[in-house]
């Protein structure tokens, strides 16, 4: 039976989170955990890197296993270069929309176009939090930020679409309300092989909530009413690509087995 | 199903509430008690009412909530 | 694979050549002059060892693809110049924080910024050593000929995997298109990092100051971290003691093992009134220059870095009695802050910043000068 208890004794440490009261970040925590152990991947063949940000804390240094915590930015390049030299680790990329989008965004681009076998789990509140909430690459036009305090004049990055162009295998957005379908998402992208890309709109009480006015549990319910399946544009949620194709490590394997002496 | 009893770890409660919300069965309330971080716990309202769904446990930010079911 | 005997190919390769035979089995990089040769080969090399190749999107990503193929217990490389070095900085400073064994090669060239792509020059010594931001140490070493290229690049990787940290190969443009002739020998001395095979060795460091170090995969349930973090590698950002004791172990590990990392050449230095200290590209005309003021009947003599940080500062020392010391260089910065340090009141810097190497003439004629 999978219980709280359980998954805290097997694949949490250093509780209580630093998370503020009420954020994404330990559900996403929760998630992930119960994916691994859905999937009773042995903790040894998981490797979790991420960058700088609050989400960065996610697995480092809550999730009991072997965690690369980072610059900024940069997660998803220490990542392709910790999975390409042991192809046998399921890498696990948790970087925040900032550090993805932002500094890591030409990272981000490059890793799904050589479809390189790792799973990126990028934890979107629209804002730069762990600083003090500036504006973000995420961050919706003519929203008040500590650095657009008279309203964003730029626009937000539909990041799914432009991973999907660029060529991921597996794109799929959710948000924290979506618990369930999250969990199946992050199970079908640690199986699957090729570059999988996990967006969740998670609830940035602190900075988030002062920028919408809402708190937790209003932000959790205007994930739950507004955000479907069946929408279009910056509502939508779902599975948007699920495709095979060729993956980077198996392509540098075929190169060697070609070429080794 | 029929819950025994549901345990709330106080050291780990940041007093979010998020139990209390994505509750079916109103089973939890939010209690007027302090941890030592001064965030109000939730306490149970009636345990009669809990169908052991184990969502507060899928929800709990702080893998502070446990049903144990009888 | 790469079979003992001689070979005539220029500085670059030969460095590719050295890694392979070292033992490197990761190399991420991408394209810049004078730099992209040893990319290339290492691009064609590794696969026919079963090693892994990728050109990056940029050196930012380069740096940080070695560092992540390092902790799954691979020897990376990646090589560069200038303006990628630049680049570098941050997670060249990462690595020495998390104590990653990675080599970086600088082919240097004229800078600053774009500066001269094809030419040498030698700005980039403090860069090598300071370059990125906060207290730590790096190994630098300078090769000046083909056959240097190959043997310091092994050299390099034994160092970053006995003392766990970057290595600079800091070369430059003339070392790194030169052809000459290159002898690669039966065997190489190669060293190893040393595997921690549990968690708790991982924590523990004996009087060398170095820990093992965990791997990825092993199970060990490692926690790599840029921040503060205290031996087991939780972070801590809050103690004045974990951060104390962090950076003073880190600058440490290099100084107190100084004795077994320097490493120089010197040539009649025995009886010299003027010193020539030099290095890279520069040591060759300057060693020429030395000789030909010996047959003039001046007491010159040679002494060339081969690492050139931790600098050979105690051999220095012995020499403190010379009556002057000429440092001829490519930069008007480079090595000359260490070399004032060491000689004060007799120190005299000879700067060339046209792109080109000096010649034996140009020192010979400085020597003479100073002598008179």
């Amino acid at each position: 039976m999978i219980t709280t208890n359980y998954i805290k004794n097997e694949y949490i440490r250093r509780m209580p989170s630093a998370f503020c009261p009420g954020c994404g970040d330990g559900q996403i925590l929760n998630a992930i955990a119960r994916a691994i152990d859905h999937l009773k991947i042995p903790r040894n063949e998981i490797a979790a890197v991420s960058g700088i940000g609050c989400s960065a804390w996610i697995p480092s240094p809550y999730l009991r296993v072997d965690s690369l915590h980072t610059t900024h930015g940069r997660p998803i390049a220490f990542a392709t270069g910790l999975k390409v030299a042991n192809p046998k680790l399921k890498v696990i990329v948790v970087s925040g929309d900032g550090d993805c989008t932002g500094i890591g965004g030409n990272h981000l681009l490059h890793a799904a176009r050589s479809n390189v076998d790792i799973t990126v789990i990028m934890v979107n509140n629209g804002v730069y939090a762990m600083t003090g909430g500036q504006v973000a690459p995420t961050t919706e036009h003519e929203y008040k930020t500590v650095t657009t305090p008279y309203g964003n004049p730029a626009f937000a990055l539909n990041v799914s679409e432009v991973v999907a162009a660029a060529g991921a295998s597996y794109v799929a957005r959710w948000t924290t309300w979506h618990m369930n379908q999250l969990i199946r998402s992050i199970e079908k992208a640690l199986t699957k092989k090729g570059f999988a890309f996990i967006e969740v709109l998670s609830q940035c009480p602190t900075y988030e909530g002062r920028i919408l006015n809402m708190d937790h549990i209003e932000m959790l319910h205007w994930f739950r009413d507004k955000f479907k399946t069946d929408e279009k544009g910056v509502f939508r949620v779902g599975e948007f690509v699920d495709i095979e194709k060729p993956e980077l490590t198996d392509e540098l394997q075929k190169i060697i087995e070609k070429v080794k002496q | 199903m029929k819950a025994a009893e549901i345990k709330i770890d106080k050291n780990l409660c940041k007093g979010c509430a998020i139990c209390i919300d994505v509750c079916p069965k109103n089973t939890l309330e939010r209690s007027d008690e302090v941890n030592e971080y001064a965030l109000f716990y939730p306490r149970v309202r009636d345990l009669d009412s809990c169908i052991v769904c184990r969502l507060c446990e899928l929800y709990c930010p702080d893998f502070a909530i446990e049903v144990v079911q009888k | 694979m790469i079979d003992p005997g001689e070979y005539f190919l220029e500085g670059d390769l030969a460095a590719a050549y050295g890694a392979i035979k070292a033992g490197c089995r990761f190399f991420a990089g991408y394209p810049i002059t004078p730099a992209s040769e040893i990319t290339q080969a290492m691009a064609e090399l590794l696969p026919r060892v079963g090693g892994k190749f990728l050109q990056m999107e940029d050196e930012l990503a380069s740096i940080s693809a070695i560092i992540g193929a390092s902790w799954a217990g691979l020897k990376s490389m990646t090589a560069t110049s200038g303006p990628g070095f630049s680049l570098m900085q941050e997670n060249i400073g990462y690595a020495a924080m998390t104590e990653t064994p990675v080599v970086v090669i600088n082919v240097q060239r004229a800078g600053p910024s774009i500066g001269q792509a094809t030419r040498a020059a030698q700005g980039d010594v403090m860069q090598s050593r300071f370059g990125s931001h906060g207290d730590y140490e790096n190994i630098v070493l300078s090769p000046n000929s083909v056959q240097e290229m190959f043997y310091f690049t092994v050299k390099a990787f034994n160092l970053s995997e006995r003392y766990r940290g970057p290595v600079i190969l800091l070369s430059d443009a003339e070392v790194g298109h030169m052809m000459e002739r290159l002898k690669i020998p039966e065997t190489v001395e190669i060293v190893n990092r040393k595997i921690a095979k549990t968690f708790e060795e991982a924590t523990k460091y004996g009087d060398d100051l170095v820990p093992p170090m965990g791997r990825f995969g092993d199970g060990l349930e490692l926690m790599v971290t840029g921040s503060t973090h205290r031996p087991d590698g939780t972070r801590d950002t809050g103690s004045p003691d974990v951060q104390s004791s962090l950076v003073t172990r880190l600058v440490e590990k290099i100084n107190k093992n100084r004795m077994y990392i320097e490493e120089w050449e010197e040539m009649l230095t025995e009886d010299a009134e003027i010193l020539i200290i030099a290095y890279g590209a520069t040591s060759r005309p300057a060693k020429g220059a030395v000789i030909k003021a010996r047959e003039k009947g001046i007491k010159a003599g040679f002494l060339r870095p081969k690492v050139l940080w931790p600098a050979p500062e105690r051999r220095m020392k012995e020499l403190a009695h010379v009556k002057k010391v000429i440092l001829p260089e490519m930069s008007l910065r480079g090595y000359s802050m260490e070399i004032e340090k060491m000689f004060p009141g007799k120190f005299i810097h000879y700067p060339k910043v046209t792109g080109t190497v000096h010649t034996v003439s140009e020192i010979f004629k400085k020597i003479e000068e100073v002598n008179s």
